[in-house]
């Protein structure tokens, strides 16, 4: 029995950054990176279903990405993942999310998963597509944004509960093998020990390429994607009227706010 | 390769706010001459038929499925079927919990164009450009869906506002083919009940964020909030880790401040789903260290201080 568990290395802007000579993605260097903070918890339900079965669970970390992305699987080795493999080619430069997840179904071929979590969004781009785009091209059972998770190794279904909007859950019942999206929230992820990430940091991760899953050109990076960025910029954005001072006069115009608002009754 | 199709979202019984906003969305890129339709999709959908006859609605198709409960494989079957036999250029989603479990999905089995939470919608001759955030909205990205005969978005809740009137658009029916059941809809649990306070209908609330650092902190920023006669929300770190219940978080997934007038936001960055819950607020007062949080792109002012230290001076601002 496996758990495949697809995660990203995100990225986020330094303070100062510039938009790339071609105007369609940010200078490399300006981002900071690391695991999506939606996986961590991903990987954390798949270590549950892992020690709680009393057959051998195997949790499998799946990354789309370059060299840097490793450190984002180092993280899920040391936290208990079994194996990991990273997919990359030059030629998934350019890649949407949908390309992304041709990739990630192919490694699923591959690997014969029978349960396939994924992150919700991811805290770059929030395209929540990923995961249910790898569930379409697998044609299996899929359900998104997922807070309780119930499924014991091997059996045909699990019982989830969707978060929705406003605070309401609908729990659903769902075959397996399936692709669940993984909410903030379901779970606390798990630190890893020093002696763990020293561990982590001998054991291998499988490199593969696009044409290693038998992927043909026309699948890989932009060829198989749904969208182009055409360009990126940054918005003019509204900005508050800053309160200035020293935090006793900072804290005086708030008061005076509140009691302007609020009719003086505090 | 014409028209524009809305997919309107309901559940149980009722449809969703945004299903509306869509047609206003659609207004941007409509051709002169193009038609605009929205699809009912529900187990009987001539119960929505009232709420979508708005202006600029040409024509309602209801599309009846088996299903009661939410059904990603059902709603991908009959949308696959229905796009097919119409060809709109242009489908448009709401983008909300349903659809993240099904937009992408049937996006790909039908090789249409595809972004999720666009905000503006445009046409550049031939071109349909669709515009998103990136890196934590920071950036703004503009997308063109080259060789793409159909485009599938989901739009962003509340940048639209929806049509007001009512109008008589023409109504027709298609029937969709089954799918096979593989997943079973149990029931719909609230998780507000319980607590005292409904965040809903308060007037003025104090929220608090991930800055709060831990637990043992929450104490005096509820302290804080009875002494100024705020209502004591947060965002959702703060739920997730049960420092505040779960019926005190604002945001897309937690309440809507739909009542409040003033809100002091305290160590919350601002992200996208926390902002659904309040950028709507007449006066937002945001206080946190980092000058850069984007909590201040929304908030009338801005005070970059330490909480701690600016929670203790505004208490005693309070103390008679």
């Amino acid at each position: 029995m496996k758990v495949l568990v697809a995660v990203k290395q995100v990225a986020a802007l330094d303070e100062d950054f510039a938009i790339r000579a071609d105007g369609r993605d940010v200078e490399a260097d300006f981002l900071v990176r690391d695991l999506n903070e939606w996986d961590d918890y991903s990987l954390e339900e798949a270590m549950k279903i892992k020690e709680a079965a009393g057959t051998p669970v195997e949790v499998l970390a799946v990354c789309v990405g370059a060299e840097e992305a490793d450190e984002a699987l180092r993280k899920c080795l040391a936290k208990g993942a079994d194996r990991a493999i990273r997919v990359w080619d030059d030629a998934l430069a350019g890649a949407d999310a949908i390309a992304i997840a041709r990739v990630i179904a192919a490694v699923a071929r591959r690997e014969q998963p029978q349960l396939l979590l994924a992150g919700a969004q991811a805290a770059d781009h929030a395209f929540a597509s990923t995961g249910i785009a790898v569930a379409a091209l697998l044609e299996w059972p899929h359900a998104a944004v997922i807070t309780q998770l119930a499924y014991t190794a091997g059996a045909q279904s699990a019982v989830v509960r969707r978060e929705l909007e406003g605070g309401v859950l609908h729990e659903m019942q769902i075959e397996c093998p399936a692709v669940l999206t993984i909410q903030l929230g379901i779970n606390t992820p798990r630190y890893a020990s020093l002696r763990s990430i020293k561990q982590a940091a001998a054991k291998p991760i499988e490199v593969l390429t696009p044409a290693d899953l038998k992927m043909t050109p026309g699948e890989v990076g932009e060829a198989g994607s749904l969208s182009r960025v055409r360009r990126m910029y940054v918005p003019e954005k509204g900005r508050a009227q800053m309160i200035e001072g020293s935090i006793d006069e900072q804290a005086a115009r708030v008061a005076q706010l509140i009691r302007e608002r609020t009719g003086g009754a505090a | 390769m014409s028209g524009i199709l809305v997919i309107a979202e309901q559940r149980r019984g009722e449809l969703r706010p945004a299903t509306l906003e869509m047609v206003t969305a659609a207004q941007a890129v409509r051709r002169p001459g193009s038609r605009l339709a929205v699809a009912l999709l529900a187990d009987e959908p001539q119960r929505f038929v009232a709420a979508v006859s708005v202006p600029g609605v040409d024509e309602i198709v209801t599309v009846p499925l088996a299903v009661r409960d939410f059904d990603p494989d059902a709603l991908e079957a009959a949308l696959g079927a229905l796009i097919g036999a119409r060809r709109p250029s242009l489908v448009l989603v709401p983008h909300s919990i349903d659809s993240f479990g099904y937009a992408a999905a049937l996006a790909v089995k039908g090789g249409y164009g595809f972004a999720s939470d666009v905000f503006r919608i445009a046409r550049e001759g031939e071109a349909l450009l669709a515009t998103r955030g990136g890196y934590g909205q920071k950036v703004n990205v503009e997308l063109d869906f080259p060789g793409k005969a159909v485009v599938l978005l989901t739009v962003r809740a509340n940048v639209f506002k929806p049509p007001e009137g009512q109008a008589t658009p023409a109504v027709s029916t298609f029937a969709a083919p089954a799918a096979r059941v593989r997943l079973i809809g149990r029931e719909y649990i609230e998780v507000s009940a319980g607590d005292d306070i409904d965040m809903t209908g308060a007037e003025f609330i104090l929220a608090i964020g991930r800055g709060v650092g831990e637990q043992a902190n929450v104490e005096q920023f509820r302290e804080l909030a009875d002494a100024i006669g705020a209502a004591l929300g947060c965002s959702r770190p703060i739920a997730d880790a049960g420092w505040l219940p779960k019926s005190r978080q604002i945001g897309q997934s937690g309440k809507t401040a739909s009542a409040c007038t003033l809100y002091l936001a305290m160590g919350i960055s601002g992200a996208i789903q926390h902002l659904a819950g309040m950028k709507h607020v007449a006066t937002i007062v945001a206080v946190n260290q980092d000058a850069s949080a984007s909590i201040f792109s929304v908030a009338t002012y801005g005070v970059v201080a330490d909480i701690f230290e600016f929670g203790a001076a505004l208490r005693a601002q309070f103390r008679s």
